[in-house]
């Protein structure tokens, strides 16, 4: 087995991991920066992001709007301390990323451009065209390059935390080019791996969004918080799901029902006159209300409607949305230049995640997480458009530093119990690969699980459905432990990562429906039809769920409120 | 639904001496994209293929693959396209590791080699100048902007490593994507880091061994058109040169 040493050790290459290893490396030129990903850092799915990054850059605009709009986004759910750093740091952070090379569109006078988005009172989102992930990512990945005290564990795929003596010093990983197992040590782990779509059948997110970084803290006893807030983004290619940016609604695109009506401006959706840039749980919910009212569109896929970009012309669309055209073009066979792209609300982004403070820590000394992994909570129950690409920026960034100066104060780690635990994982995996014995196939519980969370958590949700949810997720949970296995060799066995990524998915969805199950109001993206309202008297609290060998354990932590004050939500 | 036969290349190194084909029938849907037919092989009648994909809508450049001969992003490309039987293997002119996955070292290395960063000659504090005043960032213009855009469009998908013939024949050449990154940042207004990597690009196996077959630009998914960024490097290069003989390291950017 190898073992190599390293101050701290960061679980994830995308956004969030990449931002928290330049952090420390450019700060502790001496520090030795573990970065573990289980794929190449350019593939993690930060790469999808389209639209843009928020943070305040004009004239017109201010931190106490920028925050306003975020907490409002919400439905009162973000803590506010975390919300203020946020809004403070963003600028910060995005002038770093263009000062790292990031291609940024530019204003005339040579300034970033910003556009409007969802939620937001003013333009403060920062674009490349429509591919800011894929810049944003490659700007951080190419930039982590300069600093050889980062070392990278390309396609390694961690499967446990190594916690000693209550903290967290280290992780097992399986170098999955070998099939190996090899314990990376560090004084502090930090997880930035993203968020679980994948544990719903049609989501925007790529087949690597397995909730890892949620399980690993889960299965070491930290809480996930708030992990019943799912963000359906509202326009996904029916089919595939993949993502049509919002910056399509925010460069002046219209929603459309079969009878060609700009719904959100024709029938009250509580979006006022923001209509099409309205946030996106709201949106979501106009579209399954006008599908539900017989004004949607069918295809082979399910219902729809149509996003009709037509009006803006070519030249618009070729110079701002570029992106938007090639997968139109590619994946539904449509042109938005002349005809409108059938879309429906398709899983994004979970605002729950690893319950942390301010500063990225976890309640577990050494563990720290970042980005859509983590919940800080600066989204609450809903998250605005633009705002994750900064979080993963500035709360990467900060958990590098509290991770840093928390390694630094760490006392010696215990190499030979922090091995044995290798070993031990080792062989539970060595166990796992090839097992001819088991009963049950890959596919064919992933394929319940996506059934069961779809019926159970969608856009609109019900207490009976939601139940029987519950109850579905924990029968895969037993038989997701009798996994029958074909592929025997140690070499790239990528049957064997798959079925440890449903192990994690099964453990992150049932959470999620658990915690959806007990939260009986209707806030942000957790909308029920049997307690239609949100209620601030009883559950103005995050849903706070621990490991229990009989199901997740559900508790309560108070929001931070103290600079806004809770409103009725409507634009 | 049309059943196509489905030709995988198959190589477990602890098994096999040398790569070996395993056909599939597969039931496909009109509509699907090469990958999808890889996936439904995987989740339904074989397991044990082994092969990297994540986003499926070509932006994270992992599905490369060979298909019928020809390199190609397998999330982007139509199934229906071709006729009822497929080839799929590695991507041609790497390493395998196994079945359809090949090895990036190489590659890796080469794209680190061009250092792909922002290099400025002087740290932020004492070239604060170059900054806008409060908001830290560098100002670019449109057509300071479009000079570089196109190049920093690489996804990083390899594909134009298996379609280029001088990479075929010089495993070591830097290829198409690292001199493109290269030159996107030789070409960014907000960089100053020329000389480096135009000494790079003058030493062995880089913008001079290339040998204008275009391929790397004809086979590129994302339109990036890595020809020109060689050709361009090439020409920058022996500027930089040139300049380099009658003033020590260049002069400025």
């Amino acid at each position: 087995m190898d073992v190599s040493r390293h101050d701290i050790v960061i679980v994830g290459g995308g956004g969030a991991g990449l931002r928290a290893a330049i952090e420390a490396a450019e700060n502790h030129p001496t520090a030795s920066i573990a970065l573990v990903s289980k794929v190449y850092p350019m593939r993690s799915h930060t790469v999808s992001a389209e639209g843009g990054a928020a943070a305040v850059a004009r004239e017109d605009d201010n931190l106490e709007l920028h925050g306003f709009d975020t907490v409002k986004g919400s439905d009162f759910l973000g803590d506010q301390d975390a919300i203020k750093y946020f809004v403070e740091e963003a600028p910060k952070e995005l002038a770093l990323l263009e000062n790292w090379g990031c291609p940024f569109s530019r204003n005339e006078d040579g300034s970033v451009a910003t556009r409007a988005f969802g939620g937001m009172t003013t333009k403060r989102t920062w674009y490349a065209t429509d591919k800011i992930g894929f810049h944003m990512l490659h700007a951080l990945f190419q930039q982590s390059m300069r600093y050889k005290n980062i070392v990278r564990y390309d396609e390694y795929f961690v499967s446990k935390l190594l916690v000693d003596g209550g903290k967290c010093q280290g992780v097992a990983a399986l170098d999955i080019r070998t099939g190996d197992y090899s314990a990376i040590l560090g004084k502090a782990v930090i997880l930035t791996t993203g968020g679980g779509g994948k544990i719903f059948p049609f989501t925007t997110n790529g087949t690597i969004k397995t909730g890892d970084g949620m399980a690993l803290a889960y299965r070491a006893g930290v809480p996930l918080k708030d992990m019943e807030f799912v963000q359906y983004h509202p326009t996904g290619l029916p089919g595939t799901g993949i993502l049509i940016t919002e910056a399509t609604r925010g460069e002046g695109g219209y929603l459309r029902n079969s009878k060609g009506e700009r719904f959100l401006v024709d029938y009250d959706y509580g979006v006022g006159n923001k209509a099409e840039l309205g946030p996106r749980d709201m949106i979501s919910r106009a579209i399954v209300q006008e599908i539900e009212a017989g004004r949607g569109l069918s295809g082979p896929y399910g219902d729809y409607v149509h996003l009709d970009l037509t009006h803006l012309g070519e030249e618009t669309i070729n110079a701002k949305l570029p992106f938007v055209r090639e997968l139109a073009k590619t994946y539904v066979g449509v042109d938005p230049v002349t005809d409108p792209i059938p879309v429906r609300p398709v899983v994004h982004y979970m605002m729950g995640g690893v319950d942390t403070d301010i500063d990225g820590a976890t309640e577990m000394p050494g563990l720290y997480a970042a980005g859509e992994t983590a919940c800080v909570s600066i989204n609450g129950a809903n998250r605005l458009g633009s705002n994750s690409l900064t979080e993963c920026l500035v709360f990467g960034a900060a958990a590098a530093r509290h991770a840093m100066k928390y390694a630094e104060g760490a006392g010696d780690i215990n190499e030979t119990a922090l091995r044995a635990q290798v070993e031990e994982e080792a062989t539970r995996v060595d166990h796992l690969r090839g097992r001819k014995k088991g009963g049950e196939k890959i596919s064919q519980i992933r394929r319940e699980l996506n059934s069961a969370m779809e019926d159970a958590c969608g856009v609109y949700r019900e207490q009976t459905t939601m139940q029987a949810g519950v109850i579905a997720v924990a029968q895969l949970r037993g038989r997701v432990a009798d996994l029958r296995l074909e592929d025997e060799s140690k070499v790239f066995n990528t049957e064997l990562i798959t079925a440890l990524e449903l192990q994690n998915m099964v453990e992150v969805a049932e959470v999620l429906a658990v915690s959806a199950a007990h939260r009986k109001e209707s806030r942000g993206a957790h909308t029920c039809k049997d307690f239609t309202t949100r209620d601030d008297t009883n559950y103005l609290y995050h849903t706070m769920a621990r490991h229990n060998a009989a199901g997740p354990q559900l508790g309560k932590k108070d929001v931070v409120l103290g600079h806004w004050v809770p409103e009725e939500r409507k634009y | 639904m049309a059943d196509k036969t489905i030709v995988i290349t198959r190589f477990d190194p602890d098994k096999d001496e040398a790569p070996r084909k395993q056909e599939y029938t597969v039931p496909c849907e009109p509509n699907w994209k090469v990958l999808d037919a890889v996936n439904f092989i995987k989740d339904e009648l074989d397991a044990t293929i082994s092969y990297r994909w994540s986003c499926r809508m070509a932006v994270c450049g992992s599905c490369g693959m060979m298909v019928n001969g020809e390199p190609k992003l397998t999330c982007k490309t139509t199934l229906s396209d071709y006729g009822d039987r497929v080839d799929i293997e590695p991507l041609a002119n790497f390493p395998i590791v196994r079945d359809l996955v090949v090895e990036l070292d190489g590659f890796m290395h080469k794209f680190e080699s061009v250092k792909p960063w922002i290099m400025r000659a002087k740290e932020k504090a004492e070239d604060k100048a170059a900054y806008h005043e409060t908001k830290g960032t560098f100002s670019q213009s449109a057509e300071e902007l479009g000079n570089f855009k196109q190049f920093s469009m690489c996804i990083n998908c390899m594909l134009c490593y298996s379609a280029c013939p001088v990479v075929a024949n010089e495993p070591d050449f830097l290829g198409p994507a690292a001199i493109a990154l290269g030159h996107r940042y030789n070409t960014d207004s907000r960089d100053q880091g020329n000389d480096e990597r135009n000494e790079i690009f003058r030493g062995e196996g880089t913008v001079f061994s290339c040998s204008y077959a275009n391929e790397c630009s004809e086979v590129c998914p994302k339109n990036v058109d890595p020809a020109a960024a060689i050709n361009q490097a090439k020409f920058g290069a022996v500027i930089d040169w040139a300049k380099g003989l009658v003033i020590p390291r260049g002069g400025s950017n």
